[in-house]
């Protein structure tokens, strides 16, 4: 045994570049695509969960409301909304991994690295937002089973927006995880926030219909404006009658004025981007 | 914490040794990086280590008191995961990676899931993710704390190993006074002080004197008889009457002749770094951590009376 020991050199740790820090992010997101890939239980639930809110969610709430939806079927009205909630559960189970990183210890081996914080923590983001991203993938792979035309530009739209938002969810889930003390009370925000959130998002019902006072909460809800710009292109490249188009995607309206795609999309980037800096600053400041 | 100050050469292998609570972790935490100190400075492999925060951890291993492995990933993913997080060169990794496994004796179980290892190999695969990067220094808290005999004596192999093709400075805690005796020298911390610093055996010759431990019925009246009749300090520990004397063979069948108090045991011992211990804080190293303990104990039971 010592003999073959013996004849490898020691290593060298370089100065740090933003080489290294390039591959801290790197190795931290591979790390949290290794864990997930390698769990069954997880990519059962990631390949099963779409099917589950597209279909049984979908076809109950059908039953209910044929009448209101001009012809189209409840299902493809709520792609758009599964599809976000889906990333939105996906992102959060996710960065809640850091958490867990914290209580098993193995948080420790990170930040006595010698790379800056902010790299683990973009590697944790991004690692989130790819897990995220390719169950919104899963969804769009359904889309032709509720009536949403396989467009190539309509998929690469959607993609492409969805990313955004798998982005910002993760942010917002590395903050919440950094900001926690015990994994418990990760259980405890889906509970009280993401789940009344994801409610008023928009994702289910328009919210065109809610009473007064829970669409002014609804208009505050980061969410809202996730699944409205997705609900929109999809429905832009729909065949659907005007009036269908006017009902199940009006957009979200301001004091009377509807508030352009664009804009909501900047506002999610721009919270997602907000809550990284502030998951950072928390990150940095402990040991 | 309060004065500490100390110098380890390159090369050596340097003990903390001190019971629980003593503020060994303490001091490796500050050396690390991990913890500020409030006050005064402290330089590893030449960086301070408040302002030259990021070149202190470039050159140092850790293996800590607790677990730090990610258990689902298998022996060789950790590794790696640590070889690029201190940025070591790709093409020199699956070599150095193998080495220290096989150092450890993991490497055949290198695409095993962590999860599925025990205490001992986890512990080992610790110290093989600490040395990825060729660390300077190496610093190793309880290395061996709750691992069997045969674990931690091979433990020792690898860190001397090491040591001796390396030349990585070792620093380690321990609360095991027989294995303070494979470090080149020692401190002995009590109460956030270093009480003595200095090799293995100058510290026992400085003890001299043998230890004898007496077993009586009545205890006060066999230290008084032990200070009036051969004016010698003894002091309870550990359920026996204990103290030093010049030759101890020699001494007891005086102690059995003059003593006046019945003697239900005896046993004498050469000086080993329990004495040192003793020596320099007047308790051995169970009792300092019982009375630790104790204090711990007063504590919450304090807490629980004042919440009722």
């Amino acid at each position: 045994m010592t003999a073959t020991i013996a004849d490898v050199a020691a290593v060298r740790v370089p100065e740090r570049s933003w080489r290294s820090e390039l591959r801290a992010v790197r190795i931290v997101w591979r790390r949290d695509l290794v864990r997930f890939f390698d769990d069954p239980t997880r990519i059962m639930t990631w390949l099963v969960q779409p099917l589950g809110f597209l279909f049984v969610l979908g076809a109950g709430l059908q039953s209910l409301s044929a009448s209101s939806t001009h012809g189209v079927e409840l299902k493809t009205f709520i792609f758009p909304g599964v599809l976000c909630t889906s990333l939105v559960f996906s992102a959060m189970f996710s960065a809640a991994s850091l958490a867990m990183d914290r209580e098993f210890g193995f948080l420790r081996e990170m930040m006595v690295a010698p790379v800056l914080r902010s790299s683990i923590v973009l590697g944790k983001c991004l690692g989130s937002t790819t897990i995220a991203a390719s169950q919104g993938v899963i969804m769009l792979a359904l889309a032709g089973l509720v009536h949403v035309p396989y467009n190539p530009v309509l998929l690469l739209g959607v993609f492409g927006l969805q990313l955004l938002v798998a982005f910002t969810v993760s942010a917002f889930g590395t903050m919440v995880a950094a900001t926690i003390k015990q994994f418990q009370t990760f259980t405890m925000v889906m509970q009280l926030l993401v789940m009344p959130m994801f409610f008023l998002s928009g994702a289910l019902y328009p919210i065109s219909g809610l009473p007064a006072w829970l669409g002014i909460v609804s208009r505050l809800n980061p969410l809202t404006y996730a699944v409205d710009p997705i609900r929109r292109f999809v429905f832009s490249r729909l065949d659907v009658s005007a009036a269908a188009r006017h009902t199940l995607a009006p957009g979200i309206t301001w004091w009377g004025w509807r508030v352009p795609a664009v804009l909501e999309m900047a506002m999610v980037v721009a919270i997602g981007l907000t809550m990284l800096a502030i998951a950072i600053a928390k990150f940095s400041r402990t040991e | 914490m309060r004065s500490v100050s100390f110098t380890v050469e390159a090369g050596e292998v340097f003990g903390f040794l001190g019971p629980n609570g003593a503020g060994k972790s303490t001091t490796i935490n500050m050396l690390c990086t991990l913890a500020r100190p409030t006050a005064g400075t402290a330089r590893v492999s030449g960086y301070d280590v408040v302002r030259d925060r990021d070149h202190v951890r470039r050159h140092i291993g850790l293996v800590f008191q607790d677990p730090t492995l990610d258990g689902y990933l298998t022996a060789e993913q950790n590794l790696r995961l640590h070889a690029e997080l201190y940025g070591v060169e790709s093409a020199a990794i699956p070599g150095r990676m193998r080495q220290m496994l096989e150092m450890v004796d993991l490497w055949e179980r290198r695409d095993q899931k962590v999860m599925t290892f025990s205490g001992g190999m986890r512990r080992r695969l610790e110290i093989a993710r600490g040395l990825m990067h060729s660390p300077r220094v190496l610093f190793l808290d309880e290395p061996t704390i709750g691992l069997d005999p045969q674990t931690r004596s091979s433990i020792w192999r690898y860190i001397r190993s090491l040591q001796e093709r390396e030349g990585t400075t070792i620093f380690m805690t321990t609360h095991y006074m027989d294995e303070a005796e494979f470090c080149d020298r020692i401190a002995i911390m009590d109460r956030g002080e270093i009480v003595v610093l200095d090799t293995p055996e100058a510290l026992k010759a400085s003890v001299g004197a043998d230890r004898v431990a007496i077993g009586t019925a009545d205890e006060d009246a066999a230290i008084a008889s032990l200070r009036e009749r051969f004016g010698l300090d003894a002091t309870v520990s550990e359920g026996a009457v204990t103290f030093h004397v010049g030759s101890g063979e020699a001494f007891v069948p005086r102690l059995f002749a003059e003593l006046g108090v019945g003697i239900t045991s005896v046993s004498v011992s050469r000086p080993t770094l329990d004495d040192v211990f003793m020596r320099y804080t007047g308790s051995t190293i169970r009792d300092a951590e019982a009375s630790v303990a104790d204090a711990r104990n007063r504590q919450a039971m304090r807490m629980l009376m004042r919440a009722r």
